[in-house]
């Protein structure tokens, strides 16, 4: 019964019947509204003079007051030898403020465009059954990450971000994005073709930045009901970091917490869309376990 | 017998920790090569892409070269602020390394705005906020690249170059000379004053050829550098209320006498 169910229905089809379309696909919806309207607001400052969000996410002025910087790009700038201007500063420090609260790599999934582009990817592989992958190193991105940061030191110069395609796409996407698409073509056909998630989970020294940047953050996800869990394996197919889901599903023996600290998670919340059993919630990182122990 | 078992006991202690011992080294060094192959290939890569194309010009108050490279946060938030829409965001394979500003003379020039907004709007220090006054800006100098196909230099009075120049009679003057060809006209021939040109590229624009004859370049291209050792004789002159080589020996001129020479 069970396999036969797995073999035919798709990812997240038994949460649509059961809890509804809705349900099933709230926090997509709202994650593709969050990722757009930043977007949109940038490129309506860019084309229209809307300054409501100017500029681009590697540094941005909300109204035309409030900096925005991305500490990122400032941990390269700084490593190159110089000393970024007060504003980008200030900026740098607001938004470093507000990602370990929520989450750093909530960056990853609500905010990034790059995170449309790998997500159709993976949508794509999961509908043609493309299930050949090549096998790269979870922990690559943060060679990565250091070498981002270290080639600035020795080169002094901002190597990553010539080719950085997080800040390329959404650059491209408010200003003109020129030949830039062939790197985000490559990224797609990467992710699609050669490695399942290449990119994001693997190789993005960004995301490995955000990851460890929200390690001590508050919003976390909660398998909290994880006794009601039927090994359907939707949540696996969905999460761009399916490792950290065995432990929190499968650990209740083990007295492992049913929250999931790991830094990978990207409080994308498809889990919580996609399981029948509503196994998952949004919490605090200091929720009290209220488990039915059996 | 009790050493047999010590052994045996060691080994296979060992044999269950090696694997993931071995595991973890072998990844480790699988990750530091896959690192350091990538990192050569863009410190490579970087090298050729961190030179710009000559003609493109960086904004008003940028520091120079590698610098600004360095500093600038590719936000966009000059391209924003400039009102001519003069500055563009490099994409990837624009002239100017990915994301920073610059602008093509020719087609878009600097409008130099008093209060400079671009300069204003930079949130790194990348353009830096000490320029104040814009005519102090060194986005680059004009040339006067074709002395060939320039019109002054063929005795005709176009002086385009000269007329827009918002530096007029400062960064371009018109220097006169004879015009050998006619015998009897002047030749008025623009000149760069490269103290005091910004850089601004209104003359590029402006100019009437097809191929423009004055050209804005990059002071790192344009200018050249005197060696240290040199000494100018009237600026040290100046300096030191009179000059520092000896007064050349006077001789008395000794005639044999009666002579008539004057």
């Amino acid at each position: 019964m069970q396999t036969e169910r797995q073999a035919n229905s798709r990812v997240g089809a038994e949460a649509a019947a059961t809890l509804g379309w809705w349900h099933a696909h709230r926090f997509l919806v709202l994650r593709r509204f969050s990722q757009l309207s930043i977007l949109a607001l940038f490129a309506a400052s860019s084309l229209y003079g809307l300054d409501i969000l100017k500029g681009n996410l590697s540094s941005s002025t909300v109204l035309n007051t409030v900096p925005l910087s991305d500490p990122f790009v400032l941990a390269q700038l700084i490593a190159s030898g110089h000393w970024p201007a007060e504003t980008a500063l200030l900026g740098g420090a607001i938004v470093l403020l507000f990602y370990m609260l929520v989450g750093g790599r909530s960056y990853c999934s609500w905010v990034c465009p790059v995170n449309i582009v790998t997500d159709t990817a993976s949508w794509l592989r999961r509908r043609l059954g493309i299930s050949k992958t090549t096998r790269i190193s979870n922990s690559l991105r943060y060679w990565l990450l250091g070498l981002s940061l270290l080639l600035p030191v020795a080169g002094g110069l901002l190597i990553w971000e010539l080719v950085n395609p997080v800040s390329l796409l959404q650059r491209g996407l408010i200003f003109g994005l020129g030949s830039g698409w062939v790197l985000i073509a490559m990224i797609f056909l990467l992710d699609l073709l050669i490695s399942q998630r290449a990119w994001c989970s693997h190789l993005c020294p960004m995301g490995a930045f955000y990851g460890l940047i929200g390690k001590l953050s508050v919003i976390r996800i909660n398998a909290r009901h994880r006794e009601r869990c039927d090994d359907c394996m939707d949540c696996y197919k969905v999460c761009p970091e399916p490792q950290i889901l065995k432990p929190v599903l499968k650990g209740a023996a083990n007295g492992v917490s049913p929250i999931i600290f790991a830094s990978d998670c990207t409080n994308c919340s498809r889990c919580i869309d996609v399981c029948a059993e509503s196994v998952f919630e949004i919490n605090t990182r200091f929720t009290t376990e209220v488990e039915n122990k059996k | 017998m009790k050493q047999t078992m010590d052994k045996q006991r060691r080994s296979e202690s060992s044999a269950s920790k090696a694997p993931a011992r071995r595991q973890f080294f072998t990844d480790v060094a699988r990750g530091a090569s896959a690192a350091g192959m990538i990192g050569l290939g863009l410190t490579a890569w970087a090298s050729s892409a961190k030179r710009s194309d000559p003609q493109a010009i960086r904004p008003p108050g940028a520091l120079s070269g590698d610098d600004f490279l360095n500093a600038c946060l590719r936000c966009g938030l000059c391209v924003e602020d400039c009102p001519y829409d003069t500055l563009k965001l490099a994409t990837l394979f624009d002239p100017a390394p990915s994301g920073t500003p610059w602008f093509e003379a020719r087609k878009v020039p600097c409008e130099m705005c008093e209060d400079i907004p671009c300069v204003a709007a930079c949130p790194s220090g990348a353009l830096d906020p000490a320029l104040k006054n814009i005519d102090d800006a060194r986005m680059g100098t004009a040339v006067l690249i074709d002395e060939k196909n320039c019109l002054n230099f063929q005795g005709l009075r176009c002086d385009v170059c000269y007329r827009v120049c918002p530096l007029i009679d400062e960064a371009i003057t018109l220097e006169r000379q004879r015009n050998s060809r006619t015998g009897k006209h002047a030749l008025f021939i623009p000149t760069v004053q490269s103290d005091a040109c910004t850089g601004c590229g209104k003359c590029e624009e402006a100019c009437v050829l097809d191929e423009t004859a004055i050209k804005v370049l990059p002071l790192e291209l344009a200018s050249g550098t005197l060696g240290q050792h040199y000494r100018l004789g009237w600026e040290e002159k100046a300096r030191n209320g009179g000059s520092l080589v000896p007064e050349q020996l006077k001789l008395e001129i000794r005639r044999p006498e009666n002579s008539n020479a004057n």
